[in-house]
């Protein structure tokens, strides 16, 4: 079994961090063989920005995404960029407060209002990336929920550790209502 | 496998940690994408742990750095990409000529100059080999993943004490910046060398005299005098114009490597021996390579692998072993054709098919795997 996961935005949305909390949560907590990439411009903030994580029972060879079974979009440049990379019957996660595709039969769609609910429920917007992992892990389950929040725990910066666990919960709410 | 511990960890701070497995106390560096977590690493790491970490004001000062700090006993690296590499080429003679061991990681990224800081590229696999000017010893190590940026780098450290020579670790952004899961392994599991010290009294006479290959030792720092220049030497250390020393000093630098290749050699080779289809591929791109292989073996196409893990010098008696009955070299690399030249190099009979790629973008197996389809095999 090998599973292809691309996270993509603009720069400065977190989402190599999300990937890495994917990896971590896939290699350390759930022994899967897992690599983490990432492509990104020279800038700090905005540009296109994406980060991929294979998941699979065999040793990973070439470390880049190219069928991809799930994706999220978190700017509607990068969902126009590599919606043509995802797999038949792939599964799509767009922030719809912000992305906009239309529905088609090649690709799962999930539509969630991921800035707003963020904004809302957590009075930031810097969790946003945390939100959208959760709710992959939640649609995908590509792994466990408790190996989410380990690698969670693990990974951004100390002191606001509950503050992600909580949109870690925000973001499987999300998607389970989606459902 | 007692105490051991997994960690998913970036190739760049594999690199760092394998520094300090090593025995890393000194590092002198200028930040550039995208080598610049293994400065950071270090930064953090050494100063708690009774090393030194220096950031110059550029990679000539940088190199200068570890290399001063070299001679006075310390194991010393600096990190670097593509621009900073270029700086560094001048005093990388000056350490092979005053035989200085120093580890330099060069995380490449696309050229030339600033070219793309945050794209993968093989664009210095040359430069590592002929950027400095002068016939010189060179040695340069390709690490393929994440636990080779560890393994790789602390036998940079090895061959650089043995040889008492400077070492270089071609990463590129990809494997430089990618996560996979590594066990750091245990102190003592992998062999550390040191160099040869001198005795009690600390005093080297001779600093440059060798014994059947191997390199004299170096000074004690303080309790010696030492004459470390970049003109011809003697064994002394001064320089001298005599022509027969010029000759033998000259020769001896790269005769100390390259008649030792039994310890500097090192290369994987997947399915060469009935390969007709022989792929020469290294780093990232080797990674493509490997799974287009696996894709052939699977319709029954012979193709195999042969990847350096010591690129220079160039493991070239195997190579051209599996060349001479291979009817094709495919030679995949994301720059225009620098490993093609080595290929060409080694092999008479077959054809070579280079794979080029200096778009920022990665070489993926289809595209190898593409040039395959109208093959004659």
């Amino acid at each position: 079994m090998k599973y292809e996961v691309r996270f993509s935005g603009s720069g400065g949305q977190g989402i190599i961090l999300a990937s890495v909390i994917l990896g971590t949560a896939a290699a350390i907590y759930e022994n899967k063989e897992t690599v983490q990439s990432q492509a990104y411009g020279p800038e700090a903030r905005g540009g296109a920005s994406k980060a991929d994580v294979i998941i699979s029972d065999e040793p990973v060879g070439y470390p880049k995404a190219r069928e991809i079974d799930a994706m999220v979009c978190l700017s509607q440049k990068a969902a126009k960029k590599y919606i043509t990379s995802l797999k038949k019957g792939g599964i799509v996660i767009i922030d719809s407060d912000f992305v906009d595709i239309p529905e088609s039969k090649k690709y799962k769609l999930f539509k969630l209002p991921m800035s707003s609910t963020t904004l809302d429920k957590m009075g930031k917007l810097i969790a946003l990336n945390i939100v959208s992992l959760s709710a992959l892990v939640s649609i995908t389950k590509i792994i466990s929920h408790e190996a989410l929040e380990k690698a969670i725990t693990d990974s951004v910066p100390k002191g606001t550790e509950s503050f992600n666990i909580e949109a870690a919960l925000i973001g499987k709410t999300l998607a389970e209502t989606a459902k | 496998m007692t105490g051991s511990k997994f960690e998913f960890i970036q190739g760049n701070i594999a690199c760092a940690k394998g520094a300090a497995y090593a025995g890393c106390s000194f590092f002198g560096g200028y930040p550039i994408t995208p080598s610049t977590e293994i400065a950071e690493y270090m930064s953090e790491y050494l100063p708690k742990n009774g090393g030194k970490f220096i950031q110059m004001e550029d990679e000539i000062a940088s190199l200068g750095s570890i290399i001063g700090a070299a001679l006075t006993g310390a194991k010393t690296m600096t990190s670097t990409s593509g621009p900073g590499f270029s700086l560094m080429q001048e005093l990388i003679g000056y350490a092979c000529i005053a035989e200085v061991p120093v580890v330099i990681v060069d995380i490449m990224r696309g050229g030339p100059s600033t070219g793309l800081p945050t794209s993968p590229a093989q664009s210095d696999l040359l430069q590592a080999k002929w950027g400095t000017h002068g016939d010189h010893p060179t040695i340069a190590l390709v690490p393929s993943s994440v636990e080779e940026m560890f393994t790789e780098t602390v036998r940079a450290f090895n061959l650089a004490e043995y040889f008492r020579t400077p070492v270089l670790v071609l990463g590129d952004e990809i494997i430089g910046h990618m996560r996979e899961k590594i066990r750091i392994p245990d102190p003592g599991e992998i062999q550390i060398i040191n160099r040869t010290v001198p005795d009690n009294s600390g005093i080297c006479p001779l600093p440059y005299a060798s014994d059947s290959g191997k390199p004299a030792c170096i000074p004690n720092f303080g309790k010696s005098r030492f004459h470390v220049t970049g003109l011809n030497h003697d064994i002394t250390g001064f320089p001298t114009m005599d022509p027969a020393i010029v000759a033998r000093e000259n020769e001896r630098i790269l005769a100390k490597i390259y008649e030792q290749r039994e310890i500097v050699d090192k290369w994987e080779e997947i399915e060469c021996k009935d390969a007709d289809i022989l792929m020469l591929s290294v780093g990232s791109a080797a990674r493509a390579a490997e799974e287009a292989v696996k894709t052939l073996r699977n319709k029954g196409i012979k193709a195999g692998l042969f990847r350096p893990l010591t690129l220079w010098p160039f493991p070239k008696d195997t190579f051209v072993k599996y060349a001479e009955r291979a009817k094709y070299i495919i030679v995949p690399e994301m720059n225009l054709g620098q490993l093609k030249t080595v290929a060409e190099r080694f092999t008479k009979r077959s054809k070579i098919i280079p794979v080029n790629l200096v778009n920022g973008e990665p070489i993926s197996p289809e595209h190898i795997i593409s040039v395959t389809n109208y093959l004659n095999i």
